[in-house]
């Protein structure tokens, strides 16, 4: 290594300059020093950053032309095949983007595919953090604060790509009335004070904008920020592995090897985000012409975050449905078109929350679990992303069953069954395959891994050779929590006398759900790494066999 | 009595499996940071900073130099394809795609050149840190957090705030008001509800021109066509919208014109039915076998324009609901509730197909009260 090189002189002026004001020189080595663990699934949450930025720049370059007004015009740009056409303000200002400013349909198709890949990288990254329990304490309110920033996100996505008033998305915004008509009681009244009147009116496009490149970005903004100094003051989790704890974090430091990492994907980022506009044609709403309340086209589909809802309010039968004193309650809209998005999002607050009470663990987590080390969440984190799956598959039933030549009525009934039926296979055997891995987890632990070496014994016998596996991987092998809940330990005091608590409802739920949630483990006490007596290295082979 | 085969010795053919996250192999071979002196000139402990050799330093340096000349390429390509495609050429789509894939190409080249460069930079470059740093203790000490909620009471008693609850609560009282003024000044974002979604511009005697024309419909239009279909609107030529009818109003009158064999209506068509204060059976609001639907679907408003003609079947396509054309169109299918209500029709003394009053019932999404007068 070379000697350290002073600062440079204008470096220091800037720096000084700086410091002189703001005290910054401690605080701001503690923070360059900052640990990030390594993994990639800590990127993903990156990946999400990084777009966001992306949809702010490329964003502002759109609100230079678009014109946010429902007026109707006839068209008279340079797009020839829609010349003459009756059509809003809104989708004429598109068109004019598109054929009319250089790069500005590569900027529309970066901003839409941006939106695309923040939603998705947010629901992976939201993925990830739930199956490695990186949600637990200290970390519950940064989760909520992620649900939040999720749901957004996803409100923000629909009012953006309604904008253009083109014809499928004027169709989700006509989708998103009619279900806020279903609701009762104050459904007109939400509907006429949000339309400005009756659909399609001519304001919703002008308050859409406003909520879509102010309120709501704002509070996008203003939670992503949040989110990041709650990270960056609790420290990343981290996976289990030598050295790593709940008291220390290892991996990189800020600077200068995490900034360049970090740097370098954002770019990566913006790349396949770029490349993917300029080659792969998104949202081409001049082939799809302007909005008009009276027609449509068959295969119609929303942006994919939004599929879910569709395929809900596809499937939701009408069975349900009914009239109190003559009002009527539609049921069969509101359970897809509100329910489920309640259940969804509620369900994701909700369960840093459910665990803690379950296994009353309050014992803040810092090294993350590995998913099969929970069985019980992992199952019902595949349970959740298959019923969200299948309803979004839903949402295109009608190019499924043409796809694939099935009646299109019967991919509904089909659909009916497998929402219900998906889940709960899903839950059995997601638990199922994280036990198998566990007891491979113990039996490596025990027995080292197979080296695939082939010996013969003097008997005659034939082993396969097994080797110690590395102490990086002993460590986090024999890193498995014992997974219990305080509900079962209070069971009995020591006078044999059972818990009062645990024998009122409340209690008696509890401790049914941490039986459930506890119950299906394999137990890794007792195991010594490298104790297995199959545990053949080729030089003790002979000793060993001799000794038998 | 083991053979050790961890990652750090790297010796031996049979390499365990890396643990995802972890340093390859062949990264720590290279580790060569004197364990012993931890003051190697760098930033960090040199047990935490694994430096590679400097014949793949300086590898790494020609490898991410030439990324960034190559992104160096792919910007000005970038400039230079905004000035290769003129703007009023971009106009035809066809070169508007070219241009499209030229900028965004070059512009994909540039940001990937630079990403590339950097991860190359970081990973050959740059020392691999494996640094280990505390999390901080929570919570607080009991200490700290009694000292704390002490100062707090004791501030907040000498304010006045705990102590003088008058002050307090008329405080308090001055917010309310003030916290319902932002949800009164939005009432005048739309105007009530009222009667509007249940009347449309339908009205006894009004002529009904072809969707997207200004042409009126005679009934023999369709009784030439024993299976037909026309989406029709009300004949209304307000020049204040390039579509004579405003938007609100087509969309809540647009209705569908269908031909029904003689034969093919259903007993649904028997239900009686009032307009205008005039009873009749549904079938007596029809005219020589034609009849109209509002084609807003009762589910959540799409225009439910898919017409099967042999089995007289209304399907939308945005949630399938299906309606039967010959019965009512009561549902048959779907999640939608309710029919599609029925405008009752006949014809003027010029052959001309006109309306007999309003739909039986409000169009489009089912709310509270559509069933309320």
């Amino acid at each position: 290594m070379s000697k350290t090189t002073q600062a440079p002189k204008a470096l220091r002026g800037v720096g000084n300059f700086i410091d002189d004001r703001f005290h910054l020189a401690k605080t701001g080595e503690k923070n360059l020093r900052k640990v990030f663990p390594n993994h990639w699934s800590f990127m993903l949450g990156e990946i999400a950053l990084y777009s966001f930025i992306i949809l702010l720049v490329s964003g502002v370059f759109l609100t230079l032309w678009f014109k946010p007004s429902m007026v109707e015009v006839i068209y008279d740009g340079s797009y020839e095949r829609l010349q003459g056409v009756p059509m809003s303000e809104a989708y004429a200002s598109t068109l004019f983007i598109d054929f009319e400013v250089r790069g500005g349909f590569l900027v529309r198709q970066i901003h839409h595919w941006a939106a695309l890949i923040f939603v998705a990288s947010l629901v992976v990254h939201m993925l990830r953090v739930f199956f490695t329990g990186a949600f637990r304490k200290p970390r519950e309110i940064n989760w909520l604060i992620g649900v939040a920033i999720f749901m957004l996100a996803m409100i923000e996505g629909l009012f953006g790509y309604s904008l253009p008033d083109d014809l499928p998305s004027g169709m989700g915004v006509r989708i998103l009335q009619g279900v806020i008509l279903a609701v009762p009681l104050v459904g007109t009244y939400i509907s006429m004070f949000l339309f400005g009147g009756e659909f399609p009116g001519e304001d919703i496009i002008t308050r859409l904008y406003m909520l879509h490149v102010l309120a709501i970005p704002a509070l996008l903004l203003g939670l992503i920020v949040a989110h990041f100094m709650i990270l960056w003051h609790q420290k990343h989790t981290q996976y289990p592995g030598p050295g790593r704890t709940d008291k220390t974090v290892v991996g990189t430091p800020m600077f200068p090897g995490f900034a360049v990492k970090a740097g370098g994907f954002f770019f990566f980022t913006f790349a396949v985000i770029a490349g993917l506009s300029a080659f792969v044609q998104i949202n081409p709403i001049h082939l799809f012409g302007p909005f008009t309340p009276t027609s449509i086209t068959s295969g119609l589909q929303p942006d994919w975050y939004m599929g879910f809802m569709e395929g809900a309010l596809r499937i939701f039968p009408n069975w349900f449905d009914f009239s109190i004193f003559g009002y009527a309650v539609p049921m069969g809209v509101l359970v897809p078109g509100l329910g489920i998005m309640g259940v969804v999002f509620g369900g994701l607050a909700l369960w840093p929350f459910i665990e803690q009470w379950i296994t009353g663990d309050k014992r803040a987590r810092n090294v993350a679990d590995r998913p099969r080390n929970a069985p019980v969440r992992t199952g019902v984190g595949v349970a959740m992303i298959t019923f969200y799956g299948l309803c979004w598959l839903a949402g295109s039933n009608d190019i499924l069953s043409e796809t694939f030549s099935i009646n299109l009525y019967l991919t509904t009934y089909i659909f009916r069954v497998l929402v219900i039926l998906g889940p709960i296979v899903a839950f059995m055997v997601t638990k199922r395959i994280c036990l198998g891995l566990q007891r491979r987890d113990r039996d490596t632990l025990e027995h080292g891994y197979e080296s695939g070496t082939i010996r013969q014994l003097p008997s005659g016998e034939f082993i396969e050779v097994h080797k110690e596996s590395s102490e990086e991987t002993t460590d986090v092998l024999a890193s498995k929590p014992v997974i219990t809940s305080t509900a079962l330990a209070d069971e009995v005091d020591d006078k044999g006398v059972e818990n009062p608590a645990a024998r009122k409802g409340k209690g008696r739920l509890r401790r049914a759900l941490a039986h459930w949630y506890t119950k299906d483990n394999v137990s890794f006490e007792g195991v010594e790494p490298h104790s297995g007596h199959h545990l053949h290295h080729s030089k003790d082979v002979e000793k060993e066999s001799a000794a038998h | 009595m083991t053979e050790k085969n961890n990652n750090t010795s790297g010796a031996g053919e049979d390499t365990p499996e890396r643990v995802v996250g972890t340093p390859t192999a062949e990264q720590s071979v290279v580790t060569e940071a004197p364990a012993a002196q931890d003051d190697h000139g760098g930033p960090y402990k040199a047990s935490e900073t694994h430096v590679w050799p400097e014949e793949v330093q300086r590898r790494g340096e020609k490898v991410a130099s030439l990324w960034f000349l190559l992104a160096f390429l792919g910007g000005i390509g970038f400039l230079v394809s905004y000035f290769v495609f003129p703007v009023d050429e971009i106009a035809d789509p066809q070169i508007g795609q070219y241009s499209n894939m030229a900028l965004g190409g070059s512009l994909t080249l540039a940001m990937f050149g630079i990403g590339a460069g950097m991860t190359v930079w970081a990973r050959k470059v740059m020392p691999h840190y494996e640094v280990a740093s505390p999390y901080d203790e929570l919570p607080s000490s009991a200490e700290e957090k009694g000292s704390f909620s002490d100062f707090f009471m004791k501030g907040a008693d000498e304010s006045g705030f705990t102590k003088r609850p008058l002050m307090r609560r008329t405080l308090i009282l001055a917010m309310v008001p003030l916290g319902l003024a932002p949800i009164v000044l939005l009432r005048d974002t739309g105007p009530l509800p009222g009667d509007k979604l249940k009347n449309t511009p339908w009205e006894d005697g009004m002529r009904m021109y072809v969707e997207g024309t200004h042409r009126a419909i005679r009934a023999e239009d369709l009784e030439n066509d024993p299976y037909g279909m026309i989406s029709a609107l009300p004949a209304i030529d307000d020049e204040n919208y390039p579509h004579g009818i405003s938007l609100n109003d087509a969309a809540k009158s647009v209705i569908l014109l269908i031909k029904v064999p003689e034969d093919d209506w259903k007993q649904g068509m028997e239900e009686e039915i009032e307009v205008d204060g005039e009873s009749g059976q549904r079938l007596n609001w029809t005219h020589n076998g034609i009849v109209a639907y509002s084609k807003i679907c009762t589910h959540v408003g799409c225009p439910a324009a898919l017409y099967e003609r042999t089995t007289h079947r209304i399907l939308c396509p945005c949630h399938q609901s299906t309606f039967d054309a010959s019965d009512a169109a009561k549902v048959v299918f779907g999640p939608a509730h309710r029919p599609l209500p029925q405008l009752p029709i006949g014809v003027d003394d010029e052959g001309y197909l006109v309306a007999r009053g309003d739909f039986t019932a409000p169009p489009g999404p089912t709310f509270w009260d559509y069933a309320k007068d």
